[in-house]
């Protein structure tokens, strides 16, 4: 029963639910997308400030209104009250970090609970205004979602649309105003009047989003979309859309959930269902995730092994045959791991991997032996790794000593291309390369200095 | 006009002291910059280099006095600048690929909600490859070495194409490649007539990459030709008891006399 409900909820069936969700969801999408500026500025702490410091504003509002005989509960005079105090706020954090030497998180810091305090405050005083009912305020501070009219709608509806034509327009300006501000002034970009419209899109959505999540989650509301989004994608175009999508889900999600059973508060929701897609993006994310990533170091460190191992033994069978073309003769274990100084168990390891790849084989007297692929591989793993050491050499100010170090870190990361083109710069196409431990740093024109 | 600081200089400074929290930084600075000069300013840690560009550059309030570019204030000339700032100033984990940081530099030409297009990705494209990393466009800027971010703040400067060219610190912290490639890009600037500014840090190039010198501790201890700038005398006025870098100097005073 439960999951009809909840199917319904979801595909906006519900004529009870379908405004709030819908309504949530596009809150989420602006949120989502104000939300990634605010945290590639930087700035997400002031978005903090700036929601806390609502509170006052609503219990003022209130007040006026009830005095002057209007019903205090209007919507429109409660959201004004809190977009003043709330802009106050903010303009005493940059007041604070101007005149004094106080950093920011400090600054917003003693704002934020000053403000707050103060609400809590006034929205007790106002309860003894008599004639008026106060009660309900309290419901911005946790969110309460299901007051929503159609009004409400409309209005996140305007402010979804005003917020990404907005963004859309000046994405550039907006860009360079996070990424290198400093630059941006140079050029003669308007700094303070680009934040300033970021900061009057942040305080929009804080404000509209205060009814529906309340004003101590909304920063969440803000900042956890974006935070996921980046996890899949180095692109700021597709981290915008991305984080609006995540966003829309959170809101949608989190608000179906919440209107199934009445006791759970829609804004605690929302925000769990957020942090869970943020959970999942940072595990899974393609572009930075820690899976993806996990899985790229080992895939690199089974590449590296695999290459130490076919070098080392292609190195022994050098060392050990006085003539040319090079014999692919079985070699013992001890030899190997004599070789490089691998720890038994590390080396069993790489053989073994190495024997799945179909590299090495076992031989029955135990001595192991290159198979025909693998010896072509190690042939081509040495002389590459032998490029590399002559291109540093050569090339970087890199003292000679310290060459195979460094090499044997880089040289995994080359790819054919690279190959190619220090065969070309090298001009070591001819078949001298296949004896390179006869090249010596002096017949590259080195000074004799680079032997210390 | 201030006969002092006639137009033909492209950076002339009068008077200009800059404060942070009551606390000076500059004093009371005057300084010329010749036109086709390669220009470089140095001086000890805290001696106010980055403040005195970034006064000039407006990006921070004078307590007193004015930098003139060719003559006129910077905001009516903010076409024949460009600027690059401090490495460690910006944030690398931005999601953008080279190319993106790179086309930034189009933006002011390009002007308000205009969309990048074809010729402003092309230019970036050939101020990359001029910088020699035309190859790594598309890569997120965090995945670059600190020598190819600095190309590519240099790529940046370069398509903005301007007259003169303030540089922070531009060979802070990078391979000793990505040096001698921009020494070069500077040289061949400077060849086509531009005026380069350059804060730099290490004296044992200073010889060899400048023909104009700025001497700087708070305020200009010596500015002018670095054949008669670069002098014993002068480092120990600028650098005083910090100089325990005296190896360093005698070795860049012999480098003089090579040069």
């Amino acid at each position: 029963m439960t999951w009809e409900l909840l199917r319904e909820t979801l595909l906006l069936e519900h004529h009870n639910t379908r405004l709030v969700v819908l309504g949530v969801a596009f809150l989420g999408a602006t949120a989502g997308l104000v939300g990634s500026f605010l945290l590639l500025r930087k700035q997400s702490l002031l978005g903090d400030a700036l929601s806390h410091a609502t509170l006052p504003g609503i219990g003022i509002a209130f007040a006026i209104m009830s005095t002057l005989g209007f019903s205090g509960k209007s919507l429109p005079g409660l959201l004004l009250g809190a977009t003043i105090t709330g802009l106050l706020g903010v303009l005493l954090v940059l007041a604070i970090r101007r005149t004094t030497r106080l950093k920011d998180d400090a600054a917003m810091g003693i704002i934020l609970s000053v403000f707050f305090g103060l609400g809590v405050a006034i929205l007790k005083m106002v309860e003894r205004i008599p004639g008026q009912s106060a009660a309900g305020l309290d419901g911005f501070i946790y969110g309460k979602t299901a007051s929503m009219v159609w009004s409400d709608f409309f209005l996140i509806a305007g402010i979804l649309i005003v917020t990404t034509i907005v963004t859309i327009s000046i994405l550039k300006e907006l860009t360079l105003l996070c990424f290198d501000s400093n630059f941006a002034s140079a050029q003669g970009s308007p700094t303070l009047w680009l934040d300033i419209i970021l900061m009057t899109l942040v305080t929009a959505v804080t404000v509209v989003g205060l009814q529906a999540v309340g004003l101590i989650l909304i920063i969440a509301f803000l900042i956890t979309p974006p935070t996921a989004a980046r996890f899949w994608t180095n692109r700021l175009g597709w981290m915008l859309f991305l984080s609006a999508t995540i966003g829309a889900i959170s809101g949608w999600l989190g608000v179906s959930i919440s209107a199934l059973y009445s006791n759970l508060p829609a804004g605690a929701i929302i925000v769990i269902t957020a942090a869970v897609l943020f959970l999942f993006s940072m595990v899974f994310g393609t572009a930075r995730g820690v899976l993806p990533r996990y899985l790229r170091h080992l895939q690199l460190q089974r590449k590296v092994g695999r290459q130490h191992l076919l070098r080392s033994t292609y190195e022994i069978l050098e060392e050990t045959q006085e003539t040319k073309p090079l014999k692919n003769l079985p070699i013992a274990m001890d030899l190997l791991r004599k070789h490089r100084y691998w720890a038994k168990g590390e080396l069993s390891k790489l053989i073994r991997q190495a024997r799945s790849e179909d590299h090495i084989e076992r031989q029955p007297s135990g001595e192991l032996r290159l198979s025909e692929s693998g010896f072509g591989e190690a042939s081509r793993i040495t002389r590459n790794h032998r490029l590399w050491e002559l291109y540093l050499i050569k090339y970087a100010d890199i003292a000679p000593s310290h060459v195979d170090r460094d090499a044997d870190m880089v040289e995994h990361l080359l790819g054919a291309e690279i190959v190619h083109q220090l065969e070309a710069e090298l001009d070591l196409s001819k078949p001298t390369i296949d004896s390179p431990h006869t090249i010596t740093p002096t017949e590259l024109g080195l000074q004799s200095e680079s032997t210390a | 006009m201030r006969p002092e600081h006639p137009p033909e200089f492209p950076l002339a400074v009068h008077d200009l002291t800059v404060a942070y929290h009551r606390k000076p930084v500059l004093w009371d600075v005057e300084l010329n910059i010749p036109e086709g000069t390669l220009a470089g300013i140095v001086g000890p840690n805290g001696a106010g280099k980055s403040t005195l560009l970034k006064a000039c550059l407006e990006l921070i309030p004078k307590t007193s006095g004015e930098a003139l570019i060719y003559g006129k204030p910077y905001e009516e000339q903010r076409n024949l600048i460009a600027y690059v700032p401090q490495r460690e100033s910006v944030d690398w984990d931005f999601p953008v690929s080279a190319l993106d940081v790179v086309t930034m530099g189009t933006y002011r030409k390009l002007g308000w909600f205009k969309r990048i297009g074809f010729n402003q990705k092309r230019q970036a494209l050939e101020a990359l490859e001029k910088v020699g990393i035309g190859h790594l466009a598309k890569r997120q800027i965090s995945q670059l070495s600190g020598g190819q971010q600095q190309r590519v703040f240099l790529a940046r400067a370069l398509v903005q194409d301007a007259e003169i060219y303030f540089m922070d610190e531009p060979f802070a912290a990078v391979d000793a490649a990505t040096e001698q490639a921009i020494i070069e890009l500077l040289q061949e600037l400077n060849a086509k007539g531009k005026t380069v500014l350059c804060v730099h840090h290490d004296l044992a190039t200073v010889s060899r990459y400048f023909d104009h010198l700025v001497l700087l501790n708070m305020r200009v201890v010596a500015s002018g030709p670095t054949s008669k700038t670069f002098t014993r005398e002068n480092l120990q006025k600028t650098y005083g008891g910090k100089l325990n870098l005296l190896d360093d100097v005698a070795q860049a005073l012999k480098n003089v006399g090579r040069h």
